[in-house]
């Protein structure tokens, strides 16, 4: 969610900028970086679905537990 | 073609009122978003934030960024989080203890160089620039401009951005794909098993509701062909609760009629 956070303060920078610069390639590529949040969301939260299916808890961090 | 956003150059009242009522409130949201106990409050921040941003988006002559962020942002990606978030379970926390060691520092420290490098790069790009405005660009409207854009300068961009939709989306039911707890049976082994039950009952199965009686709510019960209730039609939560009423109020009369 934090990630979502920054991602949308990128694409606001983007906007405002494009609107001084008179170009629409800010708003281009906010549009982009847009899908690509949305993809990363997706699979990230997929993740989330599996570790929790596996291990009936939540927490990422015990993720490292396989290295010794 | 319409325009929301004020010509540029200085910021007017209603520009400038619009920001000043709006911003804090995104600020005071998103930070509530990180210091919220709760996960859900913490999801419906964000969703306001994101809601702001897309009058913002609007308010700068970029409507169709601000639609789509309405549509896409808070319409399916803080939902697919709410939909996580209650199937994981609105409880379950994580622990604060940090693993790795030396992160927190580390990662002030980063953070701090990194916003300075991009102030820097950006103000070095933006100030002194003379503000534009987006009237030229939008002179078509703000959906055409942008698809003249991406589809003679990003259209590389645009087929590899589609490539990866479909590889999350393929990748996101690989992921959450489950096997089935128990495999389903084939059709021979159903029929099968129907005719090795214990009454032809199972064989014939049951009538359909209101075959023998008037009523087909969940608390009367279906009827056999014998009159008797058919138990598989008995819910036991309301068995459990008293409230399954009786289906002699609601049985069928069969009218007799005289022989001739």
């Amino acid at each position: 969610m934090c990630i979502e956070l920054m991602l949308n303060a990128a694409n606001l920078a983007f906007v405002t900028f494009s609107r001084i610069h008179g170009n629409l390639a800010g708003q281009v590529t906010s549009f982009f970086t847009m899908v690509v949040a949305a993809c990363e969301v997706v699979v990230g939260l997929a993740i989330i679905v599996a570790i929790y299916r596996s291990r009936r808890s939540a927490s990422v961090d015990d993720a490292s537990l396989l290295k010794r | 073609m319409d325009s929301f956003a004020i010509e540029v150059g200085q910021t007017l009242a209603p520009e400038a009122t619009l920001f000043w009522i709006l911003a804090p409130l995104a600020v005071v949201a998103a930070l509530g978003m990180l210091f919220v106990k709760k996960a859900v409050h913490s999801a419906l921040l964000l969703a306001w934030v994101m809601v702001t941003l897309a009058i913002f988006y609007i308010a700068q002559d970029a409507l169709f960024l601000g639609i789509v962020q309405i549509i896409v942002y808070t319409g399916a990606v803080m939902m697919l989080f709410l939909f996580i978030l209650m199937l994981v379970g609105v409880d379950s926390s994580d622990s604060l203890v940090e693993n790795i060691r030396g992160q927190r520092p580390l990662a002030i420290t980063a953070a701090i160089g990194l916003s300075g490098l991009l102030v820097s790069l950006i103000a070095r790009a933006n100030l002194g620039v003379e503000a534009v405005g987006l009237r030229g660009a939008n002179s078509e409207g703000n959906v055409q401009g942008i698809a003249r854009e991406l589809f003679t300068n990003y259209v590389w961009a645009f087929e590899v951005v589609s490539a990866l939709l479909i590889t999350a989306a393929v990748g996101a039911m690989v992921l959450a794909h489950s096997n089935p707890a128990k495999s389903r049976t084939a059709q021979r082994d159903q029929s099968i098993a129907r005719f090795r039950g214990t009454s032809l009952a199972t064989a014939a199965g049951l009538p359909s509701s209101g075959v023998y009686a008037l009523h087909n709510a969940v608390d009367v019960p279906a009827l056999l062909p014998d009159g008797s209730p058919a138990p598989s039609s008995i819910s036991a939560t309301l068995e459990a609760r008293g409230d399954m009423l009786s289906s002699k109020p609601f049985e069928l009369e069969v009218k007799k009629e005289e022989e001739d």
